[in-house]
């Protein structure tokens, strides 16, 4: 075996050994490195929230379900990922993209185990680009952009 | 191939390509960015905000692309000793690094009022994050031995060990949540991403990619008569440009 051989396998299996290390000690993370829970997370219990702790969630803005006091920025909608509902009540102002059908993340605590109330509120987009006549073409058909069943 | 490889050789080559690359550059560059300002349509949900796309979207991906040929080159420089790769290897970090960092600046300026927060600590933003610190890393790692040759082998095996993170940053968005929207050109199946936004976007990919190609040129023949200043060719082409 040449000297620049060898060289060459030690860096290749030194690359994948790396990266597979890499990979086990993320798998290991993986349920600190989500940005956000789930509605069904949170509310079956999967993830051990402590009492008090400031959690995200994340989920679409159910249809139809915001509303907004008449006397200032209080507001309450559904944040539900087509399997369970959690309720949110939030006190601010609301990102520009925050609507019903669309991704959200909020950052609060929850209370008595079955609603949240938000500290703050992100607004988070899909992945789709159109413009809106495409869109309005493609509400016509079976295809809702934005309010398929898709994980949020 | 030694030919090719040699600096004296690489050096008047890059010299003749450059003015040629660079006008390229600059009409793919106007060309793209008329296209994605001007002609490309509003977006259905985001309005024109979402037109910072066409730099974000081309500055993150050359951010890991230029990151792969760079240590690339440093893996070709360790195993077969060829200068010209150490050369190039180094020439690609401030490169890297600074569309790191425009796609950090630009996604910032995006979240803000899509999301309604200037940064958030996910896995996509946190690990380009990283990157960015990979790059400052591998300088400060190459300007603080003095020894070339030496220095170039350490930044590479640097660079080599960060690789780990290239395929964290491109699949982060579907192993988490986050809050980072999931690719909508680079996935199995059609880009979720209409024709008319997605060519000005292709359009600026390769606009930035043509305008790498010039940079690290230019950068690589600095680093060339640097190295070489005391060799008998670069005295000779000094002395024959004398007035």
């Amino acid at each position: 075996m040449k000297t620049r051989h060898k060289r060459l396998a030690i860096i290749v299996s030194g690359v994948i050994g790396l990266t597979v290390a890499g990979l086990f000690v993320l798998n290991a993370f993986r349920s600190n490195l989500v940005f956000f829970y789930s509605p069904t997370e949170v509310l079956e219990g999967k993830v051990a929230i402590a009492a008090g702790k400031t959690i995200r969630i994340g989920g679409l803005v159910e249809q139809g379900s915001v509303k907004r006091s008449p006397d200032g920025l209080k507001v309450d909608f559904v944040v539900t990922d087509l399997n369970k509902k959690l309720p949110v009540h939030y006190e601010g102002i609301l990102p520009d993209l925050f609507r019903e059908g669309q991704g959200v993340v909020a950052q609060g605590r929850l209370q008595n185990g079955n609603t949240f109330t938000a500290s703050e509120v992100l607004a988070k987009h899909d992945e789709k680009y159109m413009p809106p006549e495409a869109a309005k073409a493609l509400k016509g058909g079976t295809f809702m952009p934005g309010n398929e069943t898709k994980k949020p | 191939m030694h030919k090719y490889a040699s600096p004296k050789f690489f050096y008047s080559l890059a010299g003749q390509l450059i003015p040629w690359i660079a006008a390229l550059t600059a009409v793919l560059l106007l060309a793209g960015l008329y296209l994605g300002l001007f002609v490309a349509p509003a977006d259905y949900q985001q309005g024109e905000s979402y037109r910072i796309m066409f730099i974000h979207v081309p500055a993150a991906w050359m951010s890991m692309f230029i990151y792969m040929l760079m240590a690339g080159a440093g893996a070709v420089a360790l195993v077969w000793n060829i200068k010209l790769a150490e050369i190039f290897a180094n020439s690609c970090a401030p490169i890297g690094a600074s569309f790191t960092f425009l796609a950090l600046a630009t996604g910032s300026l995006w979240g803000k009022p899509m999301w309604g927060t200037w940064w958030a600590w996910d896995a996509r933003l946190t690990s380009e994050l990283i990157l960015f610190f990979l790059y400052i890393g591998y300088m400060a790692l190459q300007a603080s031995i003095d020894d070339p040759r030496r220095a170039a082998r350490a930044a590479a095996i640097l660079a080599l060990v960060g690789v780990v993170n290239i395929p964290v940053i491109h699949f982060s968005v579907e192993w988490w949540n986050t809050l980072h929207q999931p690719a909508s050109v680079s996935k199995i199946g059609t880009p979720s991403i209409h024709p008319s936004m997605l060519a000005p976007l292709l359009l600026m990919a390769f606009a930035f990619t043509i305008y790498f190609v010039v940079v690290a040129l230019l950068r690589m023949r600095n680093e060339i008569l640097e190295r070489e200043r005391h060799t008998t060719w670069v005295a000779d082409m000094l002395e024959s440009t004398k007035p």
